[in-house]
């Protein structure tokens, strides 16, 4: 029963201390211009504080392997809704369809 | 009834059967466990919601790019950053109050659930001030909203996106705010110690996903048009 993980402050503050200086990379990312990695760069930022977020602040890796499976399978079906939603609208002038 | 009695004391904790464990667990981590997972599930129901937003968000956003950076310019940047501060506060307090629940420490958590609180209710005071901003600039979509900016139906459909994923980021916001304050009544009646503390374990998950969608919100919406404005663009 005294199984359960209790998480050092330090490690807290720690995480705490880097999503805010992420943040401020956020922002210094957001304020050069980098053309077309412009918003590639910002969601990898947000995806590496989210992650933070996720797996320090959640506690997911204490968590059994069924609640990790459920957790990464959630985020996979969003690509998925992303993917082939974009899939289509970005093909969509590939092709001339005759009559239209 | 007897033998409930003597099942109870033979089971894994090997002494007596804590009162928080309902009939139905094995044993309180069991019931830790089985609490997690199901809020998992529901999180990832609130991941799929806000995912159909964010899929608008995208596709309008490939197909208006030069609306989204315009719209994007009229937002407060310092306000957002702020606000994203003020989130990532709020989620140290929240894992330090169900890290105090660990340790059996009363006074961490009504400590930690209250800066919780407060650090929501920042959040909330902030948005008010740029929702207010955003009335007064006519940039609220429908009869009022200034059509005399370039590509201002496109623009408006960018306050649209902005305004309902930000309007039910705060609705969920105030929601979190709600459940703090029912565990912090708990906290405060010792509800809560190193045996049990799932309530404020998954009412803590809810809050840090909350601050995970405005982790997204913050460049996706503000951030846009930054290089532009730095670049005198």
């Amino acid at each position: 029963m005294s199984a359960h993980i209790v998480t050092p402050v330090r490690t807290y503050v720690f995480i705490f201390v880097t999503l805010l200086i992420l943040t401020g990379v956020t922002y210094l990312a957001a304020i050069h211009d980098f053309g077309a990695l412009h918003t590639p760069i910002a969601l990898a930022i947000a995806l590496a504080k989210a992650s933070l977020v996720v797996i320090y602040f959640m506690g997911v890796r204490y968590n059994t392997p069924l609640t990790k499976v459920v957790v990464v399978a959630g985020f996979f079906w969003l690509f998925i809704l992303f993917g082939l939603t974009l899939n289509d609208y970005l093909t969509r002038g590939w092709l001339g369809v005759p009559g239209r | 009834m007897a033998s409930h009695i003597a099942q109870a004391a033979h089971g894994p904790e090997g002494h007596g059967h804590d009162p928080n464990l309902q009939h139905h667990f094995y044993s309180m981590e069991q019931q830790l466990e089985a609490s997690t997972l199901g809020m998992w599930v529901f999180l990832v129901t609130e991941i799929m919601f806000f995912g159909g937003m964010f899929m608008a968000y995208i596709l309008y956003r490939v197909l208006y790019p030069e609306a989204w950076v315009l719209g994007s310019h009229h937002l407060n940047v310092t306000l957002g950053a702020l606000n994203t501060g003020v989130l990532i506060c709020s989620s140290l307090t929240m894992a330090l109050a169900v890290r105090s629940a660990q340790v059996s420490s009363r006074k961490g958590q009504i400590v930690n659930l209250i800066l919780t609180i407060l650090f929501g209710c920042t959040f909330l005071v902030v948005k008010y001030f740029e929702y207010k901003e955003k009335f007064e600039h006519h940039l609220v979509p429908g009869p009022h909203f200034d059509m005399s900016l370039p590509q201002a139906a496109q623009q408006q459909l960018f306050f649209s996106l902005y305004f309902m994923l930000t309007g039910i980021h705060a609705a969920h916001m105030i929601v979190g705010i709600v459940l703090m304050l029912v565990i912090l009544a708990m906290a405060i009646r010792g509800r809560f110690s190193a045996s049990y503390y799932t309530p404020v374990e998954i009412s803590g998950l809810y809050w840090h996903f909350v601050d995970i969608v405005w982790i997204f919100l913050f460049p996706l919406l503000y951030l846009l048009g930054a290089h532009l404005a730095a670049h005198g663009g």
